[in-house]
């Protein structure tokens, strides 16, 4: 059974103007999203910015309101949740931020950051506090010496780690990875990526993990969703994602990702000019104008998202 | 090949509060006529303050300490290097933009956000191309078809007859700071912008009457990084200088200048240094690649030698550290972090985090050495 359970997700952002904050427009940042996620598994999101892939793994937690949609976590509807049971949820649905350097409170120090999630939710005495935030930073790979140290003190990379450590204080069942790695390094980058690889392991996580960069997303996870303009375009396992990708967009995505090996010369699909705005979004299919292979039923009609076989979903009308 | 470029011994520190920074220690690297020379590493490791140095536009409290910045415009003239580093800050006006021009990381930052694209573009050709531009309006006023009123194409005439012999004269100055005899330089101001759609046209992006007329925040990022290439290119450079010119861009706008860079490079400029952290970007742009670690040059070769046969345990390590398509085998890291350049690792500044350090490495610091024909690595294991 799926653990966390995405149906037709929607959060429309309002535009408003004038001094009555007249409601003039919407941006359709997320647009119908539907996606499952086992337990144990690790789906990859990816995107290019603005395609409303941060607002997903927000809307799912209620970080910010969805619009409309279902979101099931372990059974329970999350959307109809009130605020003291969301709060329990929580505990077991957590979420690592993409920029470790905003998402880390300068005033308090690291041993402060780990147990916040600890100290809102259990009730345990001082000293087994520490014990456990402790724990979880040698778990993560940091020196428990460290912990009255505060974060402009630690590197991107270790105050990633501190993140990470704060998600996993409550042992939850799913985390969501909102681009942990992109403000990193590569060197850097590889040691985030093995050490969530091996908590995924250990503590049988699941994650929704959530990238730009598409030879990371192959790297660790196990399915991949390709997102465009507010909607999921192609969902499949990575390989066959990868080897076989049917729609034109994940085509030219995977043909624009530059491959470090000077003798391999691919040929490149290169996409005219720039993903339109979603405060209205083409008629049709979202990518029929930027799309090689375009015919006259994309400005027409929405493509339906269907499995072609071998759990590999894609929308489009070439299919 | 002839040499462009050639830096020697290049040091740069920053007078910081927290002590002095050795951002760049002994950079040494040569830039050929006709080939594009990838500079990667980590961020901190002085890719940009290798270039600022180059340009010299260090910002304060940075101080080019020592070393040399050779550069041979003339491909035929090997002899007349002319080192920047002795020159005057107005050659270095002259130079920047003209000769050798550069296109900054943030395209957002690079762009002024108070003035139009075609003010901002424009602007290279009024300060480089000042004369030329006179000139040809000179040559336009005594043309048969110019119908202007008798008197006032015979000022004009006078006027841009006497700036195309010196635009920078006293009594043009004169006129400059007098509001209603400022006028003359509207003539000026249109060529310039005539100029400014030309090249924008030439960088494929639609409708450049209209561009030149909106602002920065009209247009798209991958818009924006095109408009600073257009600045970049305006005066046919011998040397562009790119700073991480798609780090901030997706990978599908990434590909499209990407691919613009190359088509440039065969048909108007002669060299590109580009800068990044991605070695995707250089293996499939690059002829020549250095890394650099922690202010040091450790390693310099041939693209594909250097990603067939890297020498230098970083770069061996940087190279694992990438995730490759369909490589299903768990990423090598490199333990450790950057070093703090206030107080860098004594010798070697890898060796902290090196696997194959020996008792030499913390001692001294190893010298560049050929040790194949055009592969130069600073280590102590060769």
């Amino acid at each position: 059974m799926a653990l966390l359970e995405v149906n037709n997700l929607k959060k429309y952002f309002p535009i408003k103007k004038g001094i009555l904050s007249r409601t003039v427009g919407q941006v359709q940042a997320v647009d119908g999203v539907s996606f499952t996620l086992k337990k144990g598994e690790t789906l990859g999101l990816v995107g290019e910015s603005g395609c409303g892939k941060t607002t997903v793994g927000r809307s799912i937690l209620r970080l910010i309101e969805p619009t409309s949609g279902q979101v099931t976590f372990n059974g329970q509807n999350l959307l109809r949740l009130e605020r003291e049971e969301l709060r329990k949820v929580r505990a077991s649905l957590q979420i690592i931020f993409q920029d470790p350097f905003s998402s880390l409170d300068p005033r308090m120090n690291v041993g402060q950051i780990i147990a916040e999630p600890i100290r809102n939710h259990l009730k345990i005495s001082k000293s087994e506090m520490r014990n456990q935030v402790a724990y979880l930073m040698e778990r993560v790979g940091l020196h428990p010496e460290q912990m009255s140290r505060y974060p402009h003190e630690f590197s991107g990379g270790q105050r990633q780690r501190i993140g990470i450590a704060r998600a996993l204080a409550l042992n939850p069942l799913a985390v969501i990875c909102d681009e942990p790695v992109s403000a990193l390094d590569v060197s850097i980058q590889a040691q985030v990526i093995n050490l969530l690889a091996q908590l995924q392991e250990q503590m049988n996580l699941s994650y929704l993990f959530i990238a730009h960069d598409l030879s990371i997303v192959e790297h660790i996870s196990d399915r991949v969703a390709v997102m465009y303009l507010g909607r999921i375009v192609e969902l499949a396992t990575d390989r066959e994602l990868y080897q076989n990708p049917m729609h034109p967009y994940t085509q030219a995505l995977l043909s624009a990702v530059p491959i470090p090996d000077p003798e391999i010369r691919k040929k490149k699909i290169l996409l005219q000019g720039d993903v339109p705005s979603p405060i209205n979004p083409p008629s049709g299919c979202a990518f029929h104008t930027r799309c090689p292979e375009r015919k006259e039923i994309c400005s027409r009609e929405e493509p339906i998202f269907q499995n072609i076989g071998a759990d590999h979903w894609v929308a489009c009308h070439l299919m | 090949m002839a040499k462009l470029l050639e830096t020697v011994d290049l040091v740069t520190n920053f007078y910081t509060y927290e002590g002095v920074v050795k951002a760049l220690n002994k950079v040494s690297l040569v830039v050929d006529h006709g080939s594009t020379f990838g500079l990667v590493g980590e961020s901190g490791c002085g890719k940009s303050v290798t270039v600022r140095s180059i340009m010299r536009i260090v910002q304060e409290p940075g101080r080019i300490e020592g070393g040399k910045v050779i550069v041979y415009l003339d491909e035929r003239d090997k002899q007349a290097g002319i080192d920047l580093l002795q020159q005057s800050e107005t050659y270095m006006e002259s130079l920047r933009g003209d000769r050798i021009s550069m296109i900054f990381q943030e395209p957002n930052a690079a762009l002024n956000p108070t003035l139009s694209i075609g003010d901002q573009v424009s602007e290279s050709f009024l300060f480089h191309q000042k004369k030329e531009m006179c000139t040809k309006i000179y040559e336009d006023l005594c043309a048969p078809e110019c119908q202007l009123f008798y008197p006032i194409k015979k000022i004009q005439q006078a006027v841009y007859g006497m700036a195309s012999n010196n635009p920078y004269a006293v009594s043009l100055k004169i006129m400059n700071k007098v509001p209603i005899l400022k006028r003359w330089q509207k003539r000026l101001k249109k060529e310039a912008k005539k100029r400014a759609i030309d090249i924008i046209d030439k960088l494929g992006i639609p409708n450049p009457a209209q561009v030149v007329e909106q602002y920065p925040h009209n247009l798209s990022g991958g818009m924006k990084q095109r408009i600073v290439i257009a600045i970049a290119l305006a005066c046919n450079p011998v040397l562009l200088i790119a700073d991480e010119a798609t780090s901030n861009l997706d990978v599908t706008i990434q590909a499209q200048i990407l691919e613009l860079l190359r088509r440039l490079k065969e048909e108007v400029i002669s060299s590109i240094l580009l800068i990044t952290h991605d070695l995707g970007v250089v293996a499939e742009t690059c002829d020549r690649v250095g890394v650099m670690y922690a202010g040091n040059l450790c390693e310099v070769a041939d693209v594909k030698e250097l990603f067939g046969n890297p020498l230098h345990p970083y770069t061996r390590a940087l190279l694992d550290a990438v995730p490759k398509f369909s490589v299903e085998k768990e990423l090598k890291s490199i333990e450790g972090n950057v070093p703090n350049l206030v107080t860098p690792p004594p010798g070697c500044r890898f060796h902290p985090r090196c696997p194959r350090v020996m008792g030499v490495c913390p001692q001294t610091f190893p010298e560049m050495k050929e040790v194949k024909k055009d592969h130069m690595v600073a280590c102590y294991l060769y």
